[in-house]
């Protein structure tokens, strides 16, 4: 019956996780749900509480209130089943600069209970699939970034866990290599594998997942799939940019007075957007500007973008990665 | 195309850790801590430049006014730098940790189903190496130099095998420190305020009848100045039992205070 146990259950389960360092409440209370084989976008701003949920889950941090469960294991109670089920890539690669990146991948298949020569196979395999045999024999410090990345992707990998955290596993890539991630992420989503992925790029979230929780100043705020949310939001956007930039302002007032709603005026692209509910408004919005002799260079309604939600949502971009948190972390 | 999913994954996680596998978690560890010491050659450069250097600075810079003789004065240090190299070795263990834990390292061995206290356990024996290398350059540059061993082989074994000893109770304080203090310089920092009065405020490299009252009140009871007698007498001949003893029990006394209060605070970060 043990046996059945984790295949009948979503992959993660937290209900009221409260963590707190000191005075700050980094989570006050977080329920969120991976359903087996999706992926999970944990997104918020900075110092939201993303890392520090990521860290409990996979045993690494206490909480201080709630319950968590990953495949129906407690991460308290059960942390060592918790942990044989489990990858972590966290938001600073954590392989052994000192090392080369076979030996990085042997040492964790042999503290896996690998006997030597499986752990240099599946060493060897790994390193194939993530494109990084001509440097498994280099010492990591001489790696790039992106090489990093991977490498640490591979180093979570070697116990075939079933989940897999993926704390800002592209922050610092550039897109070439963000790109090579992704797809990295996806095929392992195709095997099987349940993802609890934080980011801080929205268009990675909108890539990726398949559900999204978004928290902020450590409660949830939002939750459901990419598309449930950018409906919550309202609408759409209308863009408009004039072909002479001069007309700007006064498509920006146009606009202000027909919708009267809030118009975000972009300079550097000169164009103007607008969130709009009713959609009768168009042919008018085209018919005075027209009247004015306004001629126009586009012309677009659209669905608005994660970036834009998440701005509607928290009232703040979605930058930076959780280093405050990090730091009180650090400083416990 | 790989074995990810397909391993017949219903197969339940094991309840706890099987017996021996954290000794075997340790072994694994200390192979990847004697692998880094091969890679990192500012490590092996230090490790052995580091005595080369007190050597010939101390031999000659201080041998003609403490000893009126360079040879005579290297038969009587080079037991003290002996002690001194690998008394500051130990500070490498605190670098590790340090590092390991400011890079993460630490946190991906903490989110395996291994021991607790292995990565700790694995650092401290890798590091054993590194003293093992730090004696042997100190003593085979001091034979360059015309040390010469007035003892027995057996015996010279034995002051090698008493200085191991007290470095592995030594490298629990720096433990301690690397995994107290946020940054590497931090680690140097503190780790050379605690270790500097130790080594330097002993006969280790002068001797104690030359001191003030006061200070030789403090040196006498110094374990520094215990080991470094006792190795003078593994080394050079003299007495030998009773400074030994005392190296032991503050070695033994050392591990006792800052082994647990290391783990401790280990513990306390997992």
């Amino acid at each position: 019956m043990e046996s059945m146990r984790y295949d009948a259950v979503n992959a993660i389960e937290a209900t009221g996780l409260v963590k707190r360092f000191g005075k700050t409440t980094a989570l006050a209370g977080v329920d969120l749900v991976a359903r087996p084989g999706r992926v999970l976008g944990l997104l918020g701003p900075n110092g939201a509480g993303k890392t520090t949920a990521v860290r409990i889950l996979a045993t690494l941090l206490r909480p201080d209130g709630g319950q968590a469960r990953v495949c129906g294991y407690d991460v308290l109670r059960d942390a060592h089943q918790v942990r044989q089920l489990v990858g972590l890539t966290g938001q600073y690669a954590s392989v052994d600069e000192g090392l080369s990146g076979t030996n990085n991948l042997i040492m964790i298949g042999r503290l896996l209970g690998l006997p030597r020569p499986a752990a240099r196979a599946r060493a060897a395999e790994l390193l194939a699939r993530f494109e990084l045999s001509d440097a498994a024999g280099r010492t990591v410090k001489t790696y790039s970034g992106g090489m990093r990345r991977r490498l640490d992707l591979a180093a979570s990998l070697v116990g075939q866990p079933r989940v897999l955290f993926l704390d800002e596993p592209t922050t610092g890539l550039d897109p070439n290599s963000r790109t090579d991630v992704w797809a990295m992420i996806r095929a392992l989503v195709a095997e099987g594998v349940t993802v609890l992925l934080t980011t801080q790029y929205l268009d990675e979230a909108d890539q990726l997942t398949h559900d999204i929780v978004v928290i902020d100043h450590g409660k949830v705020i939002a939750t459901g799939t990419p598309d449930e949310l950018k409906a919550r939001t309202g609408g759409q956007l209308l863009l408009v940019a004039p072909s002479d930039p001069a007309h700007l302002t006064e498509v920006a007032a146009l606009l202000e007075s027909l919708t009267g709603a809030e118009v975000a005026t972009d300079t550097a692209a000169g164009a103007v957007s607008v969130p709009v509910t009713d959609k009768s408004l168009l042919p008018r919005v085209v018919r005075e500007l027209d009247d004015r002799g306004i001629e126009l260079e586009e012309f677009t309604l659209r669905k608005p973008s994660l970036d834009e939600v998440f701005f509607a949502l928290t009232g703040h971009r979605a930058d930076d990665d959780d280093t405050k948190t990090r730091e009180l972390e650090n400083t416990k | 195309m790989t074995a990810f999913a397909e391993t017949p994954a219903v197969q339940a996680p094991a309840r706890r850790l099987g017996p021996g596998t954290g000794l075997r978690n340790t072994f694994t560890l200390t192979w990847r801590s004697v692998l880094k010491i091969k890679t990192n050659m500012e490590d092996v450069f230090g490790l052995s430049l580091q005595p080369i250097m007190y050597l010939v600075l101390f031999t000659y810079v201080f041998g003609g006014a403490i000893s009126g003789g360079t040879h005579k004065y290297l038969q009587f240090s080079l037991p003290g730098i002996l002690v001194l190299s690998v008394v500051f070795a130990t500070l490498g263990t605190g670098l590790m940790l340090n590092q390991d834990i400011t890079t993460g390292v630490f946190d991906r061995f903490r989110s395996l189903p291994i021991a607790r206290w292995a990565p700790l356990a694995g650092a401290v024996l890798g590091d054993m190496v590194r003293y093992m290398i730090s004696v042997a350059v100190t003593l085979g540059f001091g034979m360059i130099l015309g040390f010469r061993i007035e003892t027995t082989p057996l015996a010279a074994a034995a002051g090698c095998l008493l200085l191991l000893l007290f470095a592995l109770a030594m490298c629990w304080f720096s433990a301690l420190i690397g995994l107290l203090t946020k940054t590497p310089q931090g680690v140097q920092l503190f780790g050379f305020l605690g270790m500097f009065p130790l080594v330097f405020g002993s006969n280790l490299l002068v001797p104690t009848n030359t001191m003030p009252g006061w200070l030789q009140a403090f040196v006498k009871v110094n374990p520094i100045t215990a080991l470094t007698g006792a190795e003078r007498g593994l080394l050079i001949g003299g007495p030998v039992g009773i400074l030994a003893v005392r190296s032991l029990l503050w070695a033994l006394g050392i591990f006792v205070v800052f082994a647990p209060l290391a783990v401790r605070v280990y513990r306390r970060k997992t």
